[in-house]
């Protein structure tokens, strides 16, 4: 070592077989425990280990050579390409940028149908397209719906009045066990239940909303997080009403204006004259939650260019300068999180109607804390942002549960549903660094003079509060 | 009175644990103000490496006094968990530093996501169960309090752990460096510190008492799984935010605290609720103290 340095001491070649081997050493001593050994229970229930060298060699290598082509051609490569200056002003949107918006919505629009043509032409019969369809429009459609509208609604505290909200996931439950209780114990309808969930999920908002008014950023958000995990062990510790963790089932569907989703002769199908299918129910689903998101984002737009959506960007911007300009920050903040916390409420009906089954594991922390992700993933306030995060993160996770084919290569114990979370986790991580502001971090003002500028994300500003 | 004193060592001992987790977040706030949610998994983390010691130890070696035993799980738990934290610090928060606030509390949701289901991969779902290490107990003469020897352990080795950390921070170069970077980091870096090699150290140090902590969790339940780190990690933080975010002696007063709470609670009114106590007790103390019990008010700069 000590020659090639005298010869070449700052070769980028030479710097990164240094960084690389250090790489290597690194993942060693990360990696030489948790993954060298495994711990398996014997037949005693006794833990034994078992060594994997091979593995642990290939975590080593691949951190080396990783670290070593970084260093050596990616790092210099994209500092050659990052030397363009940025501008606070970004430069015109191109014409497919400015569209994309409809675009999207036409294809969601259409997509189960689409969906059904492709599986028809591909399977050749009407009842393969439609039965194949169930898994594409259901796990894919109506999952990432789902997320866009919780996302959505969040961006609302989040976003724009820049209220971090670590709790979120407990309007989700609130709407979710007012649909199950409320169907199960009196009979009554989706369609009242839908309005009423989300008012008894925007009072729960405004009464966990009134004593944290006082907080700001991290504290508030620990306390919203306090908020979310009690709700959730008091829908798990109070058995006598939400049954604890077996939690509710045989909860009612929704109907379309009285016409059940059922196989029977007043069924949807047979009074259309359709073949019998569980798809109508599931393209129903779907329809229902784009139209619900769809709600969401209209609020939202709208609300932006009301007094109370601008002083919740004002909220965000500056709370003083808010205060000393006469905007009370109380109701300011209450309204945004009661209007966050009704749509939350709406989606959680939505749930509980679309699964028939509601239990305090589906109210977990993590469900905050990925809708958390998909909003400043996506750039806080931006709706199409947070939609193309959506459909990432959720999309990419339900997309591994589809990769059969990994088992053919890394053999048939190879579940790839494993690794769903643990990449989901990286995913976030590698977006984060790569993206600080999220996907589209820049941000259309809702109040301008003469000409509507992007800003640029670099003088984007988020809340405190 | 009996019930009510074995019931307070019960929650001491707890809180002991909560304490050490407790410090790594007051420390990592404190200095670069960011809710360092990944600190649990670490927590669970360490407490994995201090399982596969054990395993390897009975394995490889077999029979070893178990002070030893104990002593080399804490060890080298300590020095590979702290790696980890170093890795994580670099690869993960350093990058997004002076970005914008949610972008390093979004990328350690993401690696507390990462590496609970990282350990769920490599080490497999299921509970990991060990043989209990210190068994037996003394009991307090003319009364009925007993004290189990693995509880005296934890009270023991959490004490020498805070007097080491104390006198590391308020003693030496590097603790002076954490105090002026926790003050001040522009005018820190201005006097020559070193202040990313203070940060690193910072989240280095945390790691290591988490992973004392783990080996301790270990050792007192006898068993870990991968989701063992989520609670603890936020009790562990609502200590630190108890007793003031940002003051080391409020994480511990924090950490003894939550034990107390939730021991107490357990006992006298509902187990099942204990975590709604500690939690709502959290949301009163934020709301009515704001700044925690040893914490400094929060200036509010125009």
């Amino acid at each position: 070592m000590a020659d090639i340095q005298k010869i070449e001491p700052d070769s980028v070649f030479v710097k990164a077989v240094k960084e690389g081997l250090l790489a290597g050493a690194l993942a060693f001593g990360l990696f030489f425990l948790i993954v060298g050994f495994r711990t398996d229970q014997n037949i005693r229930n006794e833990l034994v280990l078992n060594q994997r060298w091979g593995l642990l060699a290939i975590f080593v290598l691949v951190a080396g050579i990783g670290r070593f082509l970084l260093t050596a051609y990616i790092t210099p490569w994209s500092e050659a390409r990052s030397k363009n200056k940025r501008a606070a002003v970004e430069k015109e949107q191109s014409a497919f940028r400015k569209s994309f918006p409809k675009i999207g919505l036409g294809l969601l629009l259409i997509y189960p149908f689409l969906v059904i043509l492709i599986l028809w032409a591909y399977n050749g019969s009407i009842m393969g397209g439609l039965q194949g369809s169930l898994k594409y429009v259901d796990n894919f459609g109506i999952q990432i719906l789902i997320y866009v509208m919780l996302a959505w609604g969040l961006n609302i505290v989040v976003g724009l009045a820049g209220l971090l909200d670590l709790g979120y996931v407990a309007f989700y439950a609130v709407g979710a066990y007012s649909y199950a209780l409320l169907s199960t114990h009196f009979g009554l309808s989706f369609w009242l239940l839908l309005p009423m969930a989300g008012i008894f999920a925007a009072l729960w908002g405004i009464m966990l909303g009134f004593p944290v008014l006082r907080l700001r950023g991290d504290y508030l958000a620990i306390v919203t997080l306090a908020f979310g995990e009690i709700i959730r062990l008091v829908l798990i510790n109070w058995t006598v009403v939400t049954k604890g963790t077996f939690g509710i089932s045989g909860i009612a569907k929704a109907t379309l204006f009285g016409i059940p989703f059922t196989p029977g002769p007043t069924g949807f199908a047979a009074l259309l004259g359709l073949p019998n299918s569980g798809v109508y129910y599931k393209i129903f689903l779907y329809y229902l939650i784009l139209l619900l998101a769809l709600l969401t984002a209209w609020v939202t737009i709208r609300l932006r260019r009301m007094p109370i959506g601008r002083a919740w960007e004002a909220l965000r911007e500056d709370e003083i300068a808010c205060r000393s300009l006469g905007i009370n920050t109380t109701t300011t903040k209450l309204t945004a999180f009661a209007t966050g916390a009704m749509f939350g409420g709406f989606a959680g009906s939505f749930f509980a109607a679309r699964q028939g089954f509601v239990s305090p594991e589906s109210f977990v922390f993590l469900e905050s804390a990925i809708i958390l992700a998909i909003v400043v993933l996506g750039g806080m306030g931006s709706l199409v942002g947070i939609a193309i995060a959506a459909a990432v993160m959720i999309g990419g996770t339900e997309l591994l549960r589809e990769l059969e084919f990994l088992k053919r290569i890394f053999g048939p114990d190879f579940t790839p549903e494993l690794y769903r979370m643990l990449l989901f986790g990286l995913a976030m991580i590698v977006v984060m660094v790569w993206k600080p502001r999220g996907f589209v971090g820049n941000r259309e003002p809702s109040a301008f003079l003469h000409k509507r500028k992007m800003v640029s994300s670099e003088f984007t500003k988020e809340g405190h509060g | 009175m009996e019930y009510f004193i074995q019931q307070s060592i019960n929650g001491l001992t707890l809180g002991s644990i909560y304490g050490l987790i407790a410090i790594g977040y007051t420390m990592v706030y404190g200095i670069i103000g960011m809710i360092n949610f990944a600190h649990g998994d670490v927590f669970m983390l360490g407490a994995f490496m201090a399982m596969i010691v054990f395993l390897a130890l009975t394995t490889f070696i077999g029979g070893v006094p178990v002070v030893l035993a104990l002593l080399l799980m804490m060890i080298v738990a300590m020095l590979l968990t702290g790696l980890w934290s170093w890795t994580i610090e670099r690869l993960a928060y350093r990058p997004l530093r002076g970005s914008f606030r949610l972008a390093p509390l979004i990328t350690a949701i993401g690696m507390s996501i990462a590496l609970s289901n990282f350990v769920q991969v490599t080490q497999g779902p299921r509970n990991k169960p060990i043989p209990p290490l210190v068994n037996g107990g003394i009991t307090i003469y003319g009364t009925n309090i007993t004290v189990a020897y693995k509880q005296m352990v934890i009270i023991i080795v959490t004490v020498i752990l805070l007097a080491a950390f104390w006198y590391l921070v308020n003693k030496t170069t590097l603790g002076r460096a954490q105090r002026s970077c926790e003050q001040d980091r522009k005018m820190a870096a201005l006097l020559g510190i070193d202040v990313d090699k203070t940060i690193s150290m910072t989240f280095v140090m945390g790691a290591m008492l988490a992973a004392v902590a783990g080996t301790l969790y270990l050792m007192f339940y006898g068993v870990i799984s991968f989701t063992d780190g989520f609670t603890p990690g936020v009790k562990a933080f609502t200590a630190a935010v108890l007793g003031g975010i940002g003051s080391l002696p409020g994480a511990v007063v924090g950490g003894l605290l939550i034990g107390l709470i939730e021991a107490l609670w357990s006992a006298y009114f509902s187990i099942d609720y204990k975590d709604v106590a500690a939690f709502s007790i959290l949301a009163i103390v934020l709301i009515f103290l704001p700044s925690g019990i040893l914490g400094r008010p929060e200036v509010e700069k125009v």
